[in-house]
């Protein structure tokens, strides 16, 4: 990649509101992130993290502003989803893994049904992609053999096998037990050290402050505070902020 | 062979009230073989049909288009409230009136429909309509999250359907399934109505032409419905068995 490749936006959000019926979530949002970024999104629960981020890959729709992803705009009325699918993945706190399928046919089936690629190339990729998340050995396991931090890389996984250009991640290690929680982490930090775009809703602070690129703060549905991990933890001047980090640091 | 015949000819001597007939006369025998196979061939097609209804159904449920589902409710609630023994009456006598029909010699004009089809057509509906409440059932207790998921991998509706929810649903339905199915293979005997020769059809002219066979003809249909219902039910659980996934409730 060029120098000023890395400088343009891949995500751009601009003044996004959204509501749920007569509940205003999202009280105009705006954001851009850089290819190859890494921004981590904390908040109160409720505060609107998830439906911002579903927001990122249209499982949301939006009444206001507009959301441009890999040049795709998603406001167009003849969006095509799946052209946006095929750019942005996507992990959930509650990894939702196919049951009937095993871990291999997981990863396997969005290349093969989505991308309609050939099945031999995709599983060669898949292997390596299990070799990737360090679960080896696991290839035949149902995802209810699998503990939660398995389940959780074979998603992450799947997600990577549709060569995206950006991965959300919404609360991945929230489900998890402490123990497990850092084998995902790592995971996504070896994801981020690659190169790839990541946008992640999370708690874990240490991580934030070791991985992020930059951090927002939200609460209420607007962005209270953001900025780099050096100055956003030490330097919160939002009351809202510093109440936050001082009940979870 | 020959014993058998000799030795249920005998019975039918020594005890006027059981002849079994179908045992040492060719001809009823005929009728009682070709009633069994009729209503096998009448529960197979109707099973078949019935699954493609509820399959095909619970889909057109789930759709955007209001048109769609309002037909959908609409085929269910008819189909669920009325009897289907009238159903099948007016498939047969209604609407079998306005079916066109063709001419094999230039003289006889036979319906392109026959009295079987209308069986097969009037129960598969009646059939569906619970085939569809139940693959509905099914279908809801698949997480939206799941479903969400395989969205967000750009999976069409169509093969999120396919290829995730309805693997799943059909798990969670085999069980009422597995009920409306044995429901369905034993009310094949309505056909009779509508003088489809199966099986309770062929053992009533048995009877009428030999009162003295009425005993053991009714025998014979308990029976092979007893047998018909058994398969069905052990294929069924065999089905089940089969698609248990390791470490997964349902
Ligand atoms: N599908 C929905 N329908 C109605 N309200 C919703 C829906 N999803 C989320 N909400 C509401 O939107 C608000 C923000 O939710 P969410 O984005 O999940 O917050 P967070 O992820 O920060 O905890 C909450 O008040 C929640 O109840
Ligand atoms: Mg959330």
């Amino acid at each position: 990649m060029s120098g000023s490749s890395d400088k343009e936006p891949i995500v751009s959000i601009r003044d996004v509101h959204k509501y749920f019926g007569d509940l205003q979530v999202l009280k105009g949002v705006s954001f851009e992130v850089m290819k190859g970024e890494v921004v981590c999104i904390i908040g109160p629960s409720g505060s609107g993290k998830s439906t911002l981020i579903r927001c990122i890959n249209a499982l949301n729709d939006i009444q206001s502003g507009s959301i441009e992803v890999c040049g795709i705009d998603l406001t167009d009325p003849k969006l095509d989803r799946l052209a946006l699918r095929k750019r942005v993945g996507m992990v959930f706190q509650q990894y939702n893994l196919f049951p009937h399928k095993t871990a291999m046919e997981n990863i396997m089936m969005a290349p093969i049904l989505v991308l309609k690629e050939k099945e031999d190339e995709v599983r060669q990729r898949a292997r390596a992609l299990m070799k990737r998340v360090r679960l080896e050995g696991k290839e035949d396991a149902y995802p209810g053999e699998l503990s939660g931090g398995q389940q959780q890389r074979v998603a992450i996984a799947r997600s990577l096998a549709m060569s995206p250009d950006v991965m959300l991640f919404d609360e991945v290690t929230a489900a998890l037990d402490p123990e497990t929680v850092k084998e995902v982490l790592v995971t996504i930090k070896e994801l981020a050290q690659d190169g790839m775009t990541c946008i992640l809703v999370t708690h874990e602070m240490g991580f934030a402050r070791e991985v992020a690129d930059h951090i927002y703060f939200t609460d209420n549905g607007i962005i209270v505070e953001h900025g780099p991990p050096a100055t956003f933890f030490t330097d919160a001047k939002d009351p809202r902020t510093k109440e936050f980090l001082s009940q979870i640091l | 062979m020959d014993l058998l015949a000799d030795f249920f000819r005998q019975i039918a001597e020594d005890h006027p009230r059981w002849n079994f007939i179908w045992m040492y006369e060719p001809v009823q025998q005929g009728k009682v073989l070709s009633g069994i196979w009729m209503t096998i061939e009448l529960s197979i097609a109707c099973l078949a049909l019935s699954m493609v209804i509820g399959v095909v159904g619970a889909f057109a449920q789930g759709s955007r288009n209001l048109i769609l589902r309002s037909l959908v409710q609409g085929y269910i609630q008819f189909f669920r409230n009325t009897p289907p023994y009238v159903q099948l009456l007016f498939f047969y006598f209604a609407l079998g009136q306005f079916t066109p029909t063709y001419s094999p010699d230039g003289w006889l004009e036979v319906p392109i429909i026959s009295n079987v089809g209308w069986a097969i057509i009037s129960l598969s509906f009646f059939a569906g309509a619970f085939n569809i409440e139940i693959f509905r059932a099914g279908i809801e207790a698949v997480p939206e999250s799941t479903r969400e998921a395989s969205e967000s991998l750009g999976f069409s509706r169509k093969q999120t359907y396919r290829y995730v929810v309805l693997p799943l649903a059909l798990r969670v339905s085999l069980p009422a399934l597995n009920n409306n199915l044995v429901n369905l293979v034993k009310t094949t005997t309505q056909a009779f109505g509508i003088a489809v020769p199966e099986l309770l059809y062929q053992s009533v002219t048995i009877w009428n032409d030999y009162p003295s066979a009425l005993y053991p003809t009714m025998l014979l249909v308990f029976v092979v419905y007893v047998i018909l219902v058994g398969v069905l039910v052990m294929s069924m659980s065999h089905w089940e068995r089969s698609m248990r996934i390791p470490g997964y409730g349902v």
